[in-house]
């Protein structure tokens, strides 16, 4: 397998491995892990390491939200602008254009529901070419970036077998 | 009512397995991380789950043959020639079984008289020796040296030959050590097999699970496929544990034997396990490459992690355990894998539960995510500061 996308699969599984634990695993010298990753940086291949987090553990509160938008194409420009123009806004997580009868799914974070409620009727809704909004809020967490919330759900083995 | 009265000697003469007492000490613990496990941390391939469900779907729910499906002796002969150069004849030569552990039991069955001795390497699997007693054999451990890679050398394994000596049980690749045994090394123990009439039960569950190199089969050596009971199944390479289908490849005479005990016992494996296996065989090669490679990264990491930390750890080549010693500590390996669970919330298995000579090692099983070994060998290393 390419050496890089092997290097990519382990920083996805823990980005906090060390260049030595990569080389160690791929067989690679250290050196060359370093520049490999190196290389992938400044490419904006890897573009951020980031953390999950079970907020609900943390005691903050955090709610979010996933918008159905639905947009006006414009010409020469698709949802292109649109799109940029949403993601300005520092409570917007994420933004893509998806399939289907919608055409961008935005992810928005906020303290209430209130705040994001506010957010999009003040700010999302009115931006011109903007034809719709239908805002889901996320209640209960189940698997995010393929980690299970729930301690035993990913590993249903018996502890210690012979 | 006092039951114990009337169990037999021979049940209440086997001790119970080192590895239950503690897992009964790990289950009352909480939030630990477990490297203890003895299976894949994969789900069985799709292709695998799914011929299983549409066999159920046919409504495939009866008894096969004793032996086991034609179709699927065939894949398993198949799979034998293609995989160690071995030909088996699947009418005659192959039988299907309920997992690898059914196969020892029958193996030790049909050849045991009361008395015979059979041979063990240790540390080992840990049916072994107490299915010999129930058979009314004689286990004798042989034990198998860090200094020689946890082989079976030529001169331990002639130590322990008497003329009550009927049968050797070859388990590598090797649970606990990960050790293998290559093709020269088993050439050197094939003269002395032959020349004191033995049998080999040579239990190869792990053949799939080899790295640097490939697997070979005792059997393939001139003059020893006719004095080996070939034991291997489907649970560690194709991540099925828990569908329960091993299968024995032998001499016609052997077979004919074992099914004899088989065919009263247990009449025949279950059918969706047999149809979901034929698939496995033919259309799951390319998961079973991608399962190793991904233990064989494991293995490299969690080695050199031990050894980072400080603990001297043999380099295995099989399975997916590391065997690493724990003797500077000072701790016997119950101690220390007390101290470990109790203290930093890994479980380990202690090495003495594989036999006497895994005193001073412990069992670390790396069938788990990089991400999971990470964060435990984390919490070794946190371990080791404190006791080395």
């Amino acid at each position: 397998m390419d050496k890089s996308m092997e290097i990519i699969d382990l920083l996805c599984e823990n980005s906090r491995l060390t260049e030595k634990q990569i080389a160690t695993i791929t067989g690679l010298s250290e050196e060359e892990v370093k520049n490999t990753i190196k290389n992938l940086e400044d490419k904006k291949v890897l573009l951020k390491y980031t953390t999950l987090v079970d907020w609900e553990k943390t005691g903050r509160e955090v709610i979010t939200a996933l918008i159905d938008v639905r947009v006006a194409p414009q010409q020469g420009h698709g949802f292109n602008r649109v799109a940029h123009r949403i993601c300005q806004y520092e409570e917007v997580k994420s933004v893509s254009l998806i399939s289907g009868t919608y055409d961008l799914s935005v992810e928005v974070e906020g303290k209430t529901m209130k705040e994001i409620a506010l957010f999009v009727a003040e700010r999302l809704a009115p931006i011109e070419g903007v034809l719709s909004t239908t805002t889901h809020f996320v209640l209960k967490r189940y698997k995010k970036d393929g980690v299970f919330y729930e301690e035993g759900e990913d590993d249903k083995r018996l502890v210690v077998t012979p | 009512m006092n039951t114990d009265k009337y169990i037999s000697n021979v049940v209440k003469s086997i001790p119970p397995s080192g590895i239950r007492k503690f897992f009964d000490l790990v289950t009352s613990s909480k939030d630990i991380i477990a490297l203890g496990v003895g299976e894949p941390d994969f789900v069985t391939p799709w292709e695998i789950r799914k011929e299983g469900i549409d066999a159920l779907d046919r409504g495939s729910t009866t008894y096969t043959s004793n032996l086991g499906l034609p179709e699927l002796r065939i894949a398993i002969s198949y799979f034998l020639k293609t995989h160690y150069n071995l030909a088996y004849d699947p009418e005659k030569e192959i039988m299907v079984t309920i997992g690898a552990s059914e196969a020892i039991d029958l193996a030790l069955r049909a050849l045991l008289d009361d008395g015979d001795e059979v041979l063990v390497p240790e540390p080992s699997y840990v049916s072994y020796a107490p299915c010999v007693t129930l058979t009314r054999g004689i286990p004798v451990f042989v034990p198998t040296d860090e200094k020689n890679n946890f082989i079976l050398t030529p001169d331990d394994l002639k130590s322990k030959i008497t003329s009550k000596t009927k049968a050797l049980i070859l388990p590598y690749p090797n649970n606990p050590t990960g050790a293998i045994m290559k093709k020269e090394e088993l050439e050197e123990i094939v003269d002395i097999i032959i020349e004191h009439d033995l049998i080999v039960i040579s239990d190869e569950i792990y053949s799939e699970l080899t790295y640097e190199g490939k697997h070979v089969s005792i059997a393939s050596l001139p003059g020893m496929k006719e004095r080996t009971i070939l034991i291997n199944g489907f649970s560690k390479a194709f991540a099925m544990t828990g569908w329960r289908l091993g299968y024995i490849a032998a001499e016609h005479g052997f077979i004919e034997a074992m099914n004899k005990i088989h065919q009263y016992t247990t009449i025949c494996a279950p059918i969706t396990a047999q149809y979901a296996a034929i698939k496995g065989i033919y259309q799951c090669e390319e998961d079973i490459v991608k399962m190793r490679e991904t233990y064989d990264k494991r293995r490299k990491f969690i080695v050199n992690g031990f050894r980072e930390i400080g603990f001297d750890c043999f380099e295995p080549k099989g399975a997916f355990y590391i065997f690493p010693s724990i003797k500077k500590t000072g701790m016997t390996s119950q101690e220390f894998c007390e101290k470990l669970l109790k203290e930093e919330k890994v479980a380990v298995v202690p090495g003495d539960a594989f036999g006497p000579s895994g005193e001073g090692f412990i069992r670390v099983s790396y069938a788990y995510s990089i991400d999971k070994i990470k964060r435990a060998l984390e919490r070794i290393k946190h371990f080791a500061e404190r006791i080395l």
